[in-house]
């Protein structure tokens, strides 16, 4: 099977041609040349096939040959995924840095986790026990934060017929022997698998749990569900890789596979930098400890960009299957439809909407549908959650890539230009963003946060809308000329917009905050809201009710309270109320002389 | 139709075809992708490179114009070798053609290393994040859009506008050099550029003293213009050799990428591929960072490349695919306006497009001064205001707005003719831009300044 060899007849750019190709398969891997390109064969006519060459295939020439590997292009899954950082088809990088340098070279050949490693291994399965496909037999301790559980395979079941004891082994040891009938499979600490299927499960669960973000807009506004799906689409600089850097920080999911599809060196150097001096606020650990990284950046090439998602979301699930909640950032899909786009234009296929080929919408929909909370084969529940980076041409949410992206995802972040001109960050646009999972969440909200967290939720949502009715009003008259009780849903909205809505991810305090304070937030401009109105109902004007003091005290309160705040929300309530009391007694008194 | 040539090189005598900036050969052996290709001619030589094999075809791409050649009477050579250039820190002081040859009577440049003007990816472990700032003296760039070194932060200008000017006198103020580490140098990449404009450079690089530590690749608005498909790939190879070979920090200005995107799509639609937004390629995209991505620093090395890349937008429009992909590759963009520019302000820069991505790492305390990132922000969001009750002047006229609003009216005349404004010659220091920075913003009343702390308005907040 290894031994076939096609001949090239044809070369551009990422896509060859060759000729002799009928032993090989579909989507089959291969290497090209003796530089051993890594490549997949993306159609057979005949005797001829099409190959997608991951690596720069300058200085390829007519008559070299392809080699089949016999196998689709696969992931090999075990300890040392973590904390690590590959290119778009799981080689790492530091690997590739050891062989060619500072800059990446072509020929790497084939290379993946390190399976030479010596991993500290316990076994927790005896001779005799029946074992099922997704059953764990063991377990290494990959990071101080993440158990790495061994699992037998998909697809392979038996009686254990030979263990080995706890002890320190390399990656190619086989650790346990099954037998089934008279077949039986060596299991070792890693498997492979092709990165375009997705890994099976025993059942979809309902969406049930939040996936906590720290975010106020995301949190409180637009929640994201473990094991749900949502895209932040915006123009460039509206802030889509720091919301996904800020969800990758400080989300309370156990994993996060963040891949970079397409974007800046630097960010992913930032990552590398910043991580590791970052802590994990749940576990007092270093957040390198449950971070992968995959990288295409836009100057790597075209092909490997497209796999890269796919090569994110099978680690992503493979960490699934162990009974973890692993949330997938990629930033940005955009760029991996961009690469689908450039090779359907070489193969000459027949362009559908600005140039994607038809078959984008399937493609964006097997990719998300690859999320799910759910019952794994050793029935653990656990969540793959994607979160996807949409990058508009022109900032122009109509083109297709966003509008394909919006039917498949359940939470859609819109950022907004105007916002970020502005430096109203995160660019979160409020009103024409959504998120699909309020109804599945609102019990767990309910139980978890507050009973009335979500009605505060409306209640400040509508006095948004209600805002953004108004300054249709006073494009064209002015503020002034609005009754006081307008003029206070304006008011009170740049609370919320100010106070609430923008989060500074360079604040210490800011960058993060947990569920409770946000509900104490909603609460304090729920209450000066509830009293400015009241005090406006009774005829006193605007300009007393809109106390400087207190209100900046209010928008200001994300700074000065804590997040491991004691009696500062009481003691600014109580100072709101008792304003307020000051405020109508005076008003009384004056009436009354009058 | 083939003979021998020296070194076994064989040589091809004969063409299938021209078309436009191709030309197709058949009959072709031992010929690999991408590389370049000698076409002589009897009136000179002429380059290419291989753009497409398909068995004994080869299609190649040529840099110079097609027209005059015929399918007979060439002689076509194969090098076997992607396009090279010489490099040495001879190159320093030198002004070399849109594909690398010297123009300047200096002769070659001798002993010095071959590089791959395509360059290759740099490894993002290799990298190093850049943090330190730029100094230019221009109050709006060193305030509210930092520049950092190793970044690649453009200017998107229009037909017009003083991009020149401006990039000119970064040059001129930009203290690039460390105190320790004092080597620096320009690499200038023109492409498709005025002749006038060229000039300007030349001139304003000569009365900056910086000559002689300047590298020009020159291809000018009559030069031929698939040459320009080279011409910033040469600039960024030397500027890679001269930042992480010799540790120098390395300041590449490219102009005009209006015209290299255009040459682009010049030859993609020559080669019958799928147009995209207005035309372009689909793969604007990742050439364009092919280029910009060579900006940065690495860990391995002393050196720095920061990148000002330079383009006018088609109609001022900065959805145009050409600033709308740059934007997406860059680190952020400084954004100049016509509007600013006929209220005789200079620079015109429109701050709110604007964005230095590298700031937020480069700036406040321990970098250049705690009320930075608060004052910054502030006058963000409070320029921001000024368009909307701008606007609302207007329609209900000035003197209906409110007391606030009238200040915000007032504080926006003020940012733009004493912060933005500055002369060509004017270099303040960080010290200077925001203390003015404050000044202006305390034409606002305080309670207006909700983007600072506290305790940072009560230090610097001009009151009375
Ligand atoms: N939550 C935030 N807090 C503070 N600053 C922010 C925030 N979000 C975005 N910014 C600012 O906006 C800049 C641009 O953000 P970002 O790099 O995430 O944009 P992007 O949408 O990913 O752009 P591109 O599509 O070009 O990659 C950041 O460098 C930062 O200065
Ligand atoms: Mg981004």
């Amino acid at each position: 099977m290894g031994d076939k060899t096609g001949v090239i007849i044809y070369i551009n750019g990422p896509v060859i041609k060759a000729d002799n190709m009928q032993d090989f398969r579909m989507r089959e891997m291969v290497t090209v040349s003796d530089k051993k390109l890594i490549g997949e064969v993306i159609s057979i006519d005949g005797s001829i096939g099409t190959i997608q060459v991951y690596e720069e295939t300058s200085g390829l020439k007519v008559g070299q040959k392809v080699y089949g590997t016999g196998k689709p292009l696969s992931l090999k899954l075990g300890p040392g995924i973590i904390g690590n950082i590959f290119d778009g088809i799981e080689r790492p990088l530091n690997y590739i840095y050891k062989k060619s340098g500072n800059f990446i070279g072509e020929g790497i050949g084939l290379a993946s986790i390190d399976l030479s490693h010596i991993w500290k291994t316990d076994i927790s399965v005896n001779i005799g026990d029946e074992l099922k496909e997704g059953d764990v037999f063991g377990a290494v301790q990959e990071t101080p934060l993440i158990k790495h559980y061994l699992m037998v395979p998909p697809g392979i079941s038996g009686k254990v017929i030979f263990k080995v004891d706890n002890g320190n082994y390399n990656m190619e040891e086989v650790l346990v022997k099954l037998e089934k009938g008279n077949a039986s499979f060596e299991l070792k600490m890693y498997q492979e698998w092709p990165i375009r299927t997705p890994r099976p499960i025993k059942q979809r669960l309902p969406i049930q749990k939040p996936l906590i973000t720290g975010q106020r807009v995301i949190d409180t506004f637009f929640p994201i569900a473990k094991g749900g799906t949502a895209a932040i689409p915006g123009g460039f600089g509206t802030g889509k890789t720091m919301t996904q850097h800020q969800i990758a920080k400080w989300s309370d999911a156990d994993i996060i596979v963040y891949v970079g599809c397409g974007e800046r060196g630097n960010e992913m150097t930032e990552v590398l930098e910043d991580f590791p001096k970052l802590i994990d606020p749940v576990s007092g650990l270093s957040l390198m400890n449950r971070t992968i990284l995959i990288a295409n950046t836009s100057n790597m090439p075209v092909a490997a960009r497209e796999a890269s998602i796919y090569t994110g979301v099978t680690i992503a699930e493979y960490f699934r299957d162990m009974g973890y909640n692993v949330a997938v950032m990629a930033d940005s899909t955009s760029r991996w439809a961009e690469a689908l786009r450039e090779i359907s234009g070489r193969l000459e296929e027949m362009p559908a909407e600005e140039g994607y080929p038809a078959y984008l919408p399937s493609r964006l929909a097997e990719f998300y549908e690859r999320a799910g909370y759910v019952k794994t084969l050793c029935d653990k529940e656990a969540s793959v959650t994607i979160i996807g980076a949409v990058s508009p041409a022109g900032g122009d949410f109509s083109e297709p890539v966003t509008q394909n992206t919006k039917r498949f995802v359940n939470v859609f972040l819109g950022l907004d230009r105007k916002l970020a001109y502005a430096r109203h960050y995160p660019a979160i646009n409020w009103l024409s963003s959504y998120s699909g999972y309020l109804t599945s969440l609102e019990e767990w909200y309910k139980d978890n946060v507050a009973e009335d967290m979500m009605e505060l939720r409306g209640e400040m949502l509508s006095i948004l809308q209600e805002e953004s009715d108004l300054l249709e009003v006073v494009k064209l008259v002015g503020e002034d000329v609005l009754p006081d009780d307008q003029r206070l849903t304006l008011e009170i909205a740049k609370v919320i917009k100010i106070g609430y809505l923008q989060q500074n991810a360079f604040h210490k305090e800011d960058t993060y905050v947990p569920l409770n304070k946000q509900y104490e937030m909603l609460k304090i401009i729920d209450l000066l809201y509830k009293e400015s109105k009241e005090a406006i109902k009774e005829g006193i004007p605007i300009s007393k009710v809109k106390s400087p003091e207190i209100y900046e005290k209010v928008v200001k309160m994300k700074y000065t309270i804590p997040n491991e705040y004691k009696n500062e929300f009481d003691d600014l309530s109580n100072e709101i109320k008792s304003y307020f009391e000051g405020l109508m007694h005076t008003y009384d008194m004056n009436a009354y002389e009058r | 139709m083939l003979m021998k040539g020296d070194n076994m090189i064989k040589e091809y005598t004969q063409l299938d075809k021209i078309e436009g900036p191709l030309i197709i050969l058949s009959g072709v052996e031992n010929v690999s992708y991408d590389e370049i290709v000698e076409i002589r001619t009897k009136s000179g030589v002429k380059h290419g490179k291989v753009v497409q094999l398909y068995k004994d075809k080869a299609i190649v791409q040529v840099f110079e114009p097609t027209s005059g050649l015929s399918v007979k009477d060439v002689s076509v050579k194969f090098t076997g070798n992607p396009l090279t250039i010489s490099l040495s820190k001879d190159i320093l002081g030198r002004v070399f053609n849109g594909i690398g040859e010297p123009i300047d009577g200096g002769g070659n440049v001798f002993g010095g290393v071959k590089r791959d003007v395509n360059g290759r990816p740099m490894n993002p472990v290799a990298r190093e994040y850049p943090r330190n700032f730029i100094q230019t003296g221009i109050s709006a760039i060193d305030c509210l859009t930092t520049l950092i070194r190793g970044q690649k932060l453009p200017v998107f200008s229009g037909n017009g506008l003083p991009h020149n000017e401006l990039a000119a006198q970064i040059v001129k103020q930009a203290k690039i050099s460390d105190e320790e580490n004092g080597e620096f140098a320009i690499v200038f990449a023109a492409m498709g550029l005025k002749h006038d404009d060229a000039q300007f450079f030349l001139k304003s690089f000569e009365e900056s003293g910086v000559l002689q530590r300047v590298v020009m690749f020159l291809n000018l608005a009559d030069d031929p213009v698939v040459e320009r498909i080279i011409t910033p790939r040469c600039a960024l190879t030397a500027a890679e050799y001269l930042a992480f070979e010799e540790n120098m920090h390395i300041l590449v200005i490219m102009t005009d990428m209006t015209s290299y995107c255009e040459a682009l799509r010049e030859i993609s639609s020559a080669k019958e591929e799928v147009p995209g937004r207005k035309g372009y390629p689909g793969y604007l995209y990742s050439d364009l960072a092919s280029l910009y991505e060579r900006a940065g620093m690495m860990k391995t090395s002393k050196g720095s490349i920061t990148q000002i890349p330079i383009l006018t937008m088609p109609n001022d429009d900065i959805t145009n695919p050409i600033p709308d992909l740059t934007g997406y590759i860059t680190e952020g963009q400084i954004v100049l306006s016509r509007d600013i520019y006929q209220r005789n302000v200079y620079p015109p820069i429109n701050i709110l497009p604007s964005l230095s991505r590298l700031a937020k790492d480069g700036i406040g305390e321990g970098y250049t001064r705690e009320d930075h990132p608060g004052l910054a922000n502030q006058i963000f969001a409070a320029y921001s205001k000024v368009q909307e009750v701008k606007a609302l002047s207007q329609v209900i006229g000035e003197d209906e707005l409110s007391d606030i609003d009238k200040k915000y009216l007032q504080f926006g005349k003020a940012f733009e003719y004493e912060f933005l404004n500055q002369s060509f010659d004017e270099n303040r220091s960080m010290e200077e831009t925001l203390d003015l920075g404050w000044k202006v913003l305390s034409i606002l009343p305080e309670s207006e300044l909700d983007r600072i702390d506290s305790k940072l308005i009560e230090k610097y907040y001009r009151r009375g």
